[in-house]
């Protein structure tokens, strides 16, 4: 169908434009540019007191949850699904972690703290394989085995809160969200350590592979004897517990769990981190830094809109704008289009020359 | 029967599509109180006909006429204005509304503009009364009915619009013997009050029973069109594979092989009564130990679906299977494979190609799902495996990280069939193995099956061409109308001797 013409080695520049990351990162690094030119200290990073400041520290910083719950997305719609649960997940799992310390005797120690942590990433583990039981035995499709949560999951938290917003003291369990390790934010370190993980696990052992094949082609992968009910199952269960991650960062660095509005829409930037990562939605191939590259995008143009002072009414549409173009510009007939043009340009350029040669 | 105007001609109907000629200058005639049966293997153009007579195809030249009418059907309710209505193999009615809502569905009878209930009824009554169904309430939901009966309303609401042609297009390939004598009856009815029927069917003696002329393609192109009468199976078939007797005969007979003696021993693979629901049914086959057993049969003889039951793709509903004299529940492909059983599908885009992945990552793609995710198969390993049959099958370009899909048909069966050998089956079982693929390499895979075979595996091999099965086959199981019907020593068997074996029904 689009058979591509394998990448003829010519121009180094045409190599790098036809990598699938080229795209991505050329629209990040334009962005950090951009706000470059209107700030001029926007790139500079400064230590205070020991801790590392600047505008880049706080994209990754403020990305954080964006790009864990991203990169658990990222291996669900590479097995040709989608997990919309992860922003309850998100608020179930800071409901559970506070209503834990805030209801505990000694609220202020490690050990409360680190209970917490537990009770989150279990919750997560019991989303996770909920999820993959409807996705891969029951035979749900996935926008809508997950939907059940992504509705009910909200519930479950304000359950858990009583309808309020439970507010914590615990500088332990803060230190997750806001803390500081080694000069750097301790969530930009256990994201780093998930994407490492979450590298590994995929590419050291077969499972990257199996998740692919299974997106790419089910019906040859159930053929080839592929037990894709795990495979899926493992995406379901990796996904949420990014998600509870999350959720435990977003409620430490407030200290409170807010059923109604932690991780509120978080699927969507997730989502759209990956797609705008270059791993399509059809499922298949997929890239992790890809991913990581399009959270950042998010996130960029988040502060960007402050930098530029772009008025909020229009900031919507503007970040719209962004997306849409990155988008675009990785879709097959844009880049067919881009071929063409390139070829016709080409052609144009020898037209004269011919007409030398026939005269 | 000189002067009658068909009810349909179809003359010089050509329908490309990108690559692919499916029609070319085909004429095809209809005539009144006839049944007319359209043959030809799968892929003859017969669906492409019909769709250009229903306006679901637009043909790209050619003239149709209806009654002496030339039509141009740009879509098919062009085609059912014209008189034209199609009953296909699964039924295009709503399940969820009732028998006389299905039947009238678009025409319902209005008073004062709504719908007049009471009309529908009687209707609906009166034109399952013709069909002799009045045992079918017309209030009861359509899928409490069996697809049978189902199929039969679908007549019935063509019926009701006073259809001149009916195209019936593979009705029978889910009914059981009884239901195919109560739908014979209706379809023997409508063509005595002058209904125009167009018959499509896989199973030969039916097409026998019930037409009286037929229209045989081939490749797209038109062989003839033959009184049923004057047609013997026998020519028939050989008009449908397109091999003169006389020249089936010619060919030189000498075996490839010294043929391994079967009937000794404990058989690798045994199954007894086996079949499914609308597939296959009551087949018995064994395989022992370095034999090759060959499935012929014509195309959509349900050689297919006998692969699929053994490997477990499909669940097989009666009979058993036996894995060296013990029974096994063959429930899935996983199952299969653990009694080292493999296949190698006839559709490679869907159903063995990861297309995306690379030539490595589909070779080792079976060992590593029989490991398991977390054991991956170390790369220097994969490295060895993957060059040694790049070189042993000769599969080029001979690079690991080429992605499979920009291989030659060829050359991506090369590495489905590599895909298969590194988990070291006991049975191999090839659906159309050389289907599609250049000459040299379709020498190459045959030589391999013998090679094979000589090491010791069992093979189940399926071709649609006779000669091929003949040439490595050491036995010929004969596959005809979804039934195992004859078994035959391959000992100087031509390809004549198979083709009277399915022309022939039982033996």
């Amino acid at each position: 169908m689009t058979s591509q013409q394998p990448a003829k080695p010519g121009h180094p520049l045409k190599t790098i434009l036809a990598h699938r990351l080229a795209w991505p990162v050329i629209a990040l690094a334009a962005l950090l540019l951009l706000n470059q030119l209107f700030r001029p200290d926007f790139l500079a990073l400064r230590m205070q007191d020991g801790h590392l400041y600047g505008s880049l520290i706080d994209i990754m910083r403020n990305g954080a949850p964006t790009i864990l719950i991203a990169l658990g997305m990222t291996l669900v719609i590479a097995t040709r699904g989608i997990d919309l649960s992860v922003g309850a997940v998100v608020a179930i799992a800071g409901a559970g972690s506070c209503a834990y310390i805030a209801a505990s005797p000694e609220p202020g120690s490690p050990a409360t703290a680190l209970t917490a942590v537990l009770i989150a990433v279990v919750a997560g583990l019991a989303v996770g394989a909920w999820n993959g039981f409807l996705v891969s035995t029951i035979g749900v499709q996935p926008i809508i085995a997950t939907l059940v949560l992504m509705t009910a999951g909200r519930g479950i938290a304000q359950l858990i809160t009583g309808g309020q917003i439970i507010s914590v003291s615990n500088d332990n369990y803060k230190a997750i969200g806001a803390g500081y390790v080694f000069t750097l934010p301790v969530s930009i370190l256990i994201t780093a350590a998930v994407f490492a993980l979450a590298a590994v696990l995929t590419r050291r052992t077969a499972l990257g592979t199996l998740i692919e094949a299974v997106g790419i082609n089910p019906v040859a992968s159930r053929l080839a004897g592929l037990r894709s009910r795990n495979i899926v199952w493992i995406v379901y269960v990796f996904s949420a517990v990014c998600a509870a991650f999350a959720g435990l960062m977003i409620s430490s660095n407030v200290t409170a769990a807010d059923a109604n509005n932690a991780g509120l829409y978080i699927e969507m930037d997730a989502i759209l981190a990956v797609v705008i990562g270059g791993t399509s939605l059809a499922g298949g191939r997929y890239t992790l830094t890809g991913t990581v590259v399009g959270a950042f995008i998010i996130q960029t143009l988040t502060t960007t809109v402050y930098t530029l002072g772009i008025p909020p009414e229009v900031t919507l549409v503007f970040k719209a704008l962004v997306v849409i173009t990155v988008c675009l510009l990785q879709a097959p007939k844009a880049r067919k289009v881009f071929a063409r043009l390139k070829t016709n340009a080409q052609s144009a350029a020898m037209e004269p020359a011919k007409e030398k040669v026939a005269l | 029967m000189n002067e009658i105007v068909p009810v349909v001609e179809m003359t010089d109907i050509s329908i490309g599509f990108p690559g692919v000629k499916a029609l070319d200058g085909v004429g095809f005639r209809l005539f009144q109180g006839e049944v007319h049966a359209l043959m030809g293997e799968n892929g003859a153009g017969k669906s492409t006909l019909i769709k250009a007579l229903t306006g679901v195809y637009t043909i790209d030249s050619g003239t149709i006429t209806v009654l002496g009418e030339t039509k141009r059907f740009a879509a098919p309710a062009e085609s059912q204005a014209a008189g034209i209505s199609t009953v296909y193999q699964e039924v295009n009615l709503c399940p969820n509304l009732t028998v006389e809502e299905n039947v009238l569905l678009g025409r319902e009878p209005r008073r004062l503009g709504a719908i007049d209930w009471k009309a529908v009824r009687t209707r609906t009554r009166e034109v399952l009364a013709e069909l002799h169904l009045e045992h079918v309430d017309p209030g009861s939901l359509l899928s409490s009915h069996s697809i049978a009966v189902q199929q039969l309303i679908a007549i019935a609401r063509s019926v009701e619009v006073n259809a001149k042609v009916l195209i019936l297009d593979e009705p029978t390939s889910s009914l059981d013997a009884g239901e195919v004598a109560q739908l014979f009856g209706v379809i023997r009815q409508l063509r005595d009050r002058g209904v125009a029927i167009l018959f499509v069917s896989h199973f030969l003696e039916q097409v026998y029973e019930i037409s009286d002329r037929m229209t045989v393609l081939r490749n797209g192109k038109l062989v003839g069109e033959y009184l049923t009468r004057d047609l013997s199976r026998m020519s028939l078939i050989s008009k449908m594979i397109g091999k003169e007797l006389e020249a089936l005969a010619e060919l030189d007979e000498a075996p490839a092989r010294t043929r391994a003696r079967s009937g000794d021993g404990i058989p690798f693979l045994e199954t007894q009564g086996l079949g499914r629901k609308g597939s296959v049914a009551n087949v018995d086959v064994s395989i022992h130990p370095g034999e090759v057993l060959g499935l012929a049969g014509l195309l959509g003889a349900g050689r297919t679906e006998i692969a699929r039951l053994l490997f477990g793709a499909d669940k097989a509903d009666e009979g058993l299977i036996r894995i060296k004299g013990s029974e096994q529940k063959i429930r899935s492909p996983r199952a299969a494979i653990d009694q080292r059983i493999a296949f190698c599908s006839e559709d490679r885009k869907k159903e063995g190609l990861i297309g995306d992945l690379s030539v490595r990552d589909n070779l080792v793609l079976a060992m590593q799902a029989s490991r398991g995710w977390a054991r991956r198969i170390p790369r220097r390993t994969q490295d060895e495996l993957v060059a040694e049959y790049i070189e042993a099958l000769d599969i080029r370009p001979a690079n690991p990280d080429a992605l499979i899909r920009n291989l030659s048909g060829g050359n991506q069966q090369k590495v489905l069939l590599a895909r298969w050998l590194v988990t070291h089956p006991e049975l191999l079982i090839l659906d159309e193995p050389t289907r599609g693929i250049d000459i040299g390499a379709k020498t190459q895979i045959q030589k391999l099956v013998n090679r094979l075979a000589a090491e010791g595996m069992s093979v189940l091999f399926i071709s649609s061409e006779l000669e091929e099965v003949l040439r490595v086959s050491d036995r010929v199981a004969v596959i005809k109308d979804r039934a195992k019907v004859a078994e035959i020593n391959n000992d100087g068997v031509s390809v004549e001797d198979v083709m009277a074996v399915i022309a022939g029904g039982t033996q």
